[in-house]
């Protein structure tokens, strides 16, 4: 592993850590937030009521959280895939610093009231430029490393990256131009319907460029990787990428079914939204089949059962949203639990899964050790996937039922059956079970940041000779 | 040829940044350049200092986390609701605030529903009103001033016209009366359609006396209007309904008219048997549907105090 020592592990190392720290703070959040919705006594006015930590809790997962990893990951597999080393490290070390203390700025803020109120886009106007800045410094790295490659042909890592270098960019930017009133404060550029189709044309596509694209280039380098068995089929990698990049900007519409949107536009984008399944599972298929000639591998190594189980969670996910966006299945379950229920499949399953396996991956190779414990892996691995089945499956329940208590009309005058009240006193029990899925999630992860910090701390100690396996 | 692109970093940007300008461009670019997108309302009234002042403590607290403001075009959302949501009811509304989760119900005809009253012991207390409510408390909005110089700002920099007067008033303004003032404003450029009355003038209680109608009342009573008229039905933002006064004058009145008085609701000087409303009462016809409001005038009947 001579060739190891050239290449840039510091910010690799610095955005892994720093990304795993703020998604367990992130996670808590969430838990805490879910034990407000049936303990309200537990909002604490100003700074620490449901509707100012919700924001940190899903700003804290997609930026300090997913944003970190994705940045680590990236600097790893861009140097790995290109046999050179990133080609302005001290400028990734700034990064790293700046980054940490915009999420910082980004909590406080948040808790103080400070939000541009669009889902995924809350951060003040000062922060959007200072998101801006890390993604420009974030793409000279990645386009100057990839230009001075000296492996000529892109893997498929690097065309999910280069393409969700560029779509952040162009989504972030034009959601968030907005009119400054002063430092902490600021109004959208745009109004009303146009206002909400622009922000679920962004909210959308942050889902597919910062939990789909940047994943989905992890899971095609880490299980080749991991498992040893090469990609099925190059050509079908080839289809799902092109189609999943053109489709996914299509579709934000699904999110505003029966608003006062134009239907010409909902029903292009549900139209759209259908598509997506062909280009999603085309990826999904590639992972199965990928695995197929030994799937052994699912008792043996720990790391294929990560990734085999987030891109079946993703298969799922990328049937049950299209199907959300159907009109028929829209007026059921829109605006009630059963959204949050599918979300969290794709954050809690798909995401969580493929970094969390990337990661146990990545650390021993860039500290040059092994694992801490693989036996604490697997029971990270049970924490995590009971966790996220019991959330998410007690909100689809829920969510069916207070879909159905909304539209329910007595058929004997014709009057609506419930009242809202009836159908918020219905959800307790649900959402308690929730806590408890998220408790165990939250356990699983504890395991997960302890494993890696005992394998960092491990390394400082001893360094293992080179030429770990699996 | 078509093999090389994955050679070419900087051509292949260049072909993935056009892949997703084409989407763009259709779903969002071009549907900004039609005035389909920019739809007003005859009667759409851009917000007051003081409602502004309110929308921005809306967006503070994070509300639309937990309530839409867009009523759907089904049928049980509009008799839950009222008129679904129109296009041009958000001209001024930067950004638009319609949410996606109904962890609260949706508040887009919220306006003039309810009093001023009741928001304000709402706010304060959710739970005194609704027992199985999760809301937070915000009571102590009251007790943090509108920040009238920031508010001016902010309705220069969005182009409201407002008055020095205006602003002045705000100064002993708190965030709660803004927030009140924000919820009062809702759903304003959508006149409340007339709806044909549910019953004749005149019309007989079908379940006078009937003691299952009274249990039935009692139950509904309990859910939807202890809330304002008492848990014992004393009164407390609405009157007292075991008292000998109806509508603010002794003397009892038909059964039909306390129908109509919960199935529409009442305004400020509408004239019931020649007795005047003082406005309030939202109405619940839509809601409850004949039998139940028969139920509840069953049940008020069965409590009211006798000769």
């Amino acid at each position: 592993m001579a060739e190891d020592t050239s290449y840039e592990w510091k910010p690799v190392k610095g955005f892994a850590l720093s990304g795993l720290f703020w998604g367990a703070v992130s996670v808590l959040i969430g838990l805490i937030i879910s034990i407000q919705l049936w303990k309200p006594e537990l909002n604490i006015a100003p700074f620490l009521t449901y509707g100012k930590l919700r924001a940190v809790h899903v700003n804290g997962l997609a930026f300090g959280f997913a944003v970190a990893e994705i940045f680590a990951l990236s600097y790893y597999m861009v140097q790995r895939l290109t046999r050179v080393p990133l080609l302005f490290p001290k400028l990734a070390m700034v990064q790293l610093y700046i980054f940490n203390a915009a999420i910082v700025a980004a909590a406080v803020s948040l808790l103080a009231g400070m939000t541009q109120s669009k889902e995924y886009a809350e951060l003040e106007w000062p922060l959007d430029i200072g998101v801006v800045i890390l993604w420009v410094m974030f793409a000279v790295n990645i386009f100057g490393t990839i230009i001075k490659r000296k492996e000529e042909q892109m893997y498929i890592s690097l065309w999910y990256l280069i393409a969700t270098v560029v779509a952040v960019a162009v989504l972030y930017i034009v959601n968030n131009l907005a009119i400054p009133v002063g430092l902490f404060k600021s109004y959208s550029i745009f109004a009303g319907v146009n206002d909400a189709n622009i922000e679920w044309w962004y909210g959308h596509n942050a889902v597919g460029f910062v939990f789909t694209t940047p994943i989905l280039a992890m899971f095609y380098y880490f299980l080749p990787k991991s498992t040893g068995m090469p990609i099925y089929s190059h050509r079908l990698s080839i289809i799902a990428f092109w189609s999943l990049v053109f489709a996914y900007l299509w579709t934000g519409a699904h999110h505003l079914v029966y608003t006062p949107l134009p239907d010409w536009i909902q029903t292009v984008g549900i139209a759209f939204t259908m598509f997506m399944i062909a280009p999603s599972w085309g990826s999904v298929v590639n992972g199965y089949y990928t695995v197929a000639p030994d799937w052994s591998q699912m008792k043996t190594n720990y790391l294929t059962k990560f990734f085999i189980l987030g891109i079946t969670f993703y298969g799922l996910q990328t049937i049950q949203g299209p199907t959300q966006g159907l009109r028929v299945v829209s007026q059921l379950i829109h605006y009630t639990d059963w959204v949050p229920g599918h979300v969290h499949m794709g954050t809690m399953g798909w995401v969580a899964m493929t970094v969390g396996a990337s990661m146990y991956y990545v650390i021993p190779k860039v500290y040059n050790t092994e694992i801490y414990s693989v036996k604490l892996a697997n029971t990270h691995f049970w924490f995590v996937l009971i966790g996220q089945l019991i959330f998410s499956i007690t909100m689809w329940i829920l969510g069916i039922q207070q879909g159905a208590m909304w539209k329910a009309i007595s058929p004997e005058d014709g009057s609506l059956s419930y009242t809202f009240m009836e159908s918020v006193v219905n959800n307790y029990p649900y959402w308690k079970l929730r806590t408890v899925g998220g408790l165990l999630f939250f356990i699983g992860l504890c395991m997960f940041a302890y494993n890696i910090v005992m394998t960092v701390l491990q390394a400082k100690k001893t360094p293992a000779p080179a030429g770990q396996g699996r | 040829m078509a093999g090389t692109i994955y050679k070419k970093p900087i051509l292949f940007a260049v072909v993935v940044t056009v892949a997703i300008l084409i989407g763009t461009a259709v779903m969002m670019v071009f549907p900004m350049l039609t005035p389909q997108m920019h739809p007003k309302l005859q009667n759409l009234k851009p917000y007051t200092a003081l409602q502004l002042a309110g929308r921005d403590v809306y967006q503070e607290e994070g509300c639309f986390y937990c309530h839409t403001q867009t009523v759907r075009p089904l049928k049980a959302e509009v008799m839950r609701y009222g008129e679904y949501s129109k296009a041009g009811e958000f001209a001024y509304d930067q950004p638009f605030l319609w949410g996606s989760k109904r962890t609260g119900p949706d508040i887009a005809r919220v306006g003039g529903k309810y009093t001023d009253k009741w928001h304000y012991k709402h706010f304060n207390d959710p739970r005194k009103l609704f027992q199985g409510s999760n809301m937070p408390s915000y009571g102590w909005l009251a007790d943090r001033q509108v920040d009238a110089k920031a508010t001016e700002a902010r309705m220069k920099a969005l182009g409201f016209p407002y008055t020095k007067e205006e602003i002045e008033t705000l100064s002993d303004k708190t965030k709660l009366d803004a927030l009140v003032a924000y919820m009062q404003s809702l759903g304003h450029a959508v006149p409340r359609k007339p709806r044909p009355p549910m019953i004749a003038k005149g019309d007989m209680n079908p379940l006078a006396g009937d003691m299952n109608a009274v249990a039935e009342g009692k139950k509904i009573y309990e859910m939807n209007c202890a809330a304002c008229h008492g848990v014992d039905a004393k009164g407390d933002i609405g009157p007292d309904l075991t008292d000998k006064e109806w509508l603010y004058v002794v003397g009892t009145i038909g059964d039909d008219t306390i129908f109509f008085t919960i199935a529409d609701g009442t305004k400020k000087d509408m004239e019931f048997e020649g007795r005047r409303a003082k406005g309030g009462m939202p109405s619940w016809g839509e809601f409850f549907g004949k039998k139940k409001i028969w139920s509840l005038v069953t049940y008020i009947r069965s409590i009211e105090e006798k000769e």
